[in-house]
């Protein structure tokens, strides 16, 4: 496959970027989106060229690090991936592919396609977490009978990886999918019940501080979301938030 | 108003209820005026009563006009948050990919409703209120029939109404079932929501249509 890049560069934070264009020859269909990105970087070195900086790590799509936004859309045109798992069969020869970083304000771009995505890590430890006694005398979690489709909700809110997806892909920069995922990993578990208010009530407290867009409802998040996150989950946030407030 | 204006769910829970509140009161205003198809009388009676009772002009109206504006303040100021919060743009967005047109232009629906209800203030409630609380005519609970069918004379005008209801259905088919969503409701009854949603979205402004063209024919 010959293809035709266009790529977000940036030098730094503070640098202005621009779309540049790369010509690929002898990209193979079974090749990962990021192997292609490997050769790409490989010939741009051969050429003295810097190579384009983007985030990986685990490539087997559980990690959350890889981000962009490839033609239009976040992890690019294939459901349920990340860009790790993205494969260059979904693209066809002679193709032009527009690569950019994930675009919100709470994620700076750092470098070329890397963005600081640490806006949340920063509302995880506002109260995404639940506070356990390590003194030696912890109960085991699988003792407590939780029910079965509690369990499940729980679980698959829990597989969000964080990888920032939902805010690039919504139209209004918006990070509730995330958010409304790792409330609801703990609000549907007993052993989230003690700090439930104050999770809630922190995390978009921290959401909003770091200048997230408001939700409205399109879907787009949950549909590019690799993972799957059912929009069932900001609801449950909704309903849990509001509850908060009047708890107090 | 602070505490609203504080958090992103809490705006969106305030444009929800406002929503839900305008949509009410769409319900009412359609059920009084698709009288006016049926029986003259009726729909006189009717307007009466609503343009005479004191609970309906000096509570429900002013709740109504503040309602309104609300959501159409509110809608401006998300809006420009949300354009804040995405920085810079993408070169390209392929939004077509996972969201429907009508979720993703809210404000271009909603726009062309505000420009609507300018003329539609313009059309009744300006003279009314002219009627009423400036010139102070003597009230005749039988002027209001041929008031509303004199407006629909005009093609121009039944043009401009038709093409805003056609905006508003595309407003509220997004709308209904979000303020649900927005307020916290997903659940098993969801997919009944939306259905009704859809029948209303429909059904609402395709029965104001019918009544303008109604009347225009039927002059």
């Amino acid at each position: 496959m010959k293809l035709t890049l266009k790529i977000w560069r940036q030098e730094n934070a503070t640098a202005k970027g621009s779309m540049q264009t790369y010509s690929l020859d002898g990209v193979s269909p079974d090749m990962s989106f990021l192997e292609m990105m490997d050769v790409l970087n490989e010939q741009l070195m051969e050429q003295g060229i810097d190579p384009v900086a983007f985030d990986h790590d685990c490539r087997e799509g559980i990690c959350g690090s890889c981000s962009m936004f490839i033609n239009g859309e976040a992890h690019g045109p294939d459901r349920l991936v990340t860009t790790c798992q993205l494969h260059m069969r979904k693209f066809k020869d002679g193709d032009t592919i527009h690569i950019e970083p994930f675009r919100a304000k709470p994620f700076p771009v750092i470098k070329d396609l890397v963005v600081d995505r640490t806006a949340f890590d920063r509302i995880q430890h506002a109260g995404g977490f639940v506070s356990v006694n390590t003194s030696g005398n912890t109960q085991d979690a699988n003792a407590i009978p939780i029910e079965k489709a509690d369990a499940d909700k729980a679980f698959d809110a829990a597989t969000c990886i964080g990888c920032g997806a939902c805010v690039a892909t919504c139209k209004n920069a918006s990070a509730m999918l995330f958010v409304s995922a790792k409330v609801s990993q703990y609000a549907l578990l007993p052993q989230g019940q003690v700090e439930a208010t104050d999770r809630v009530l922190n995390m978009v407290s921290q959401m909003d501080e770091e200048g997230f867009g408001n939700c409205t409802n399109t879907g787009a998040c949950e549909v590019e979301c690799p993972k799957g996150i059912s929009l069932e989950n900001i609801a449950r946030m909704n309903r849990e938030y509001l509850s908060a407030n009047v708890k107090g | 108003m602070g505490v609203v204006l504080s958090s992103t769910i809490l705006r969106k829970v305030a444009m929800a209820l406002s929503g839900l509140f305008l949509m009410l009161f769409l319900l009412q205003h359609f059920a009084i005026n698709i009288t006016s198809v049926f029986s003259e009388a009726i729909f006189n009676q009717f307007s009466h009563f609503m343009g005479t009772n004191a609970l309906v002009q000096f509570v429900l109206q002013p709740i109504l006009i503040f309602g309104v504006i609300f959501h159409f303040v509110m809608g401006f100021v998300l809006d420009i948050q949300n354009r804040r919060a995405r920085g810079t743009r993408y070169a390209v967005y392929k939004g077509n990919a996972n969201a429907s047109w009508v979720s993703r232009n809210m404000l271009i629906s909603g726009g062309t409703v505000l420009a609507f209800l300018v003329l539609h203030f313009y059309d009744f409630w300006v003279p009314e209120m002219n009627y009423k609380y400036i010139e102070f005519l003597p009230e005749d609970p039988n002027r209001y029939y041929e008031e509303l069918v004199h407006k629909f004379e005009d093609l121009t005008r039944v043009i401009l109404y038709v093409v805003s209801f056609f905006f508003l259905a595309l407003h509220l088919s997004h709308g209904f079932s979000s303020s649900f969503q927005s307020m916290g409701f997903n659940n098993k009854f969801t997919p009944v929501l939306k259905s009704i949603g859809k029948v209303y979205a429909v059904g609402i402004p395709a029965g104001f249509a019918f009544i303008a063209i109604f009347h225009f024919l039927n002059h």
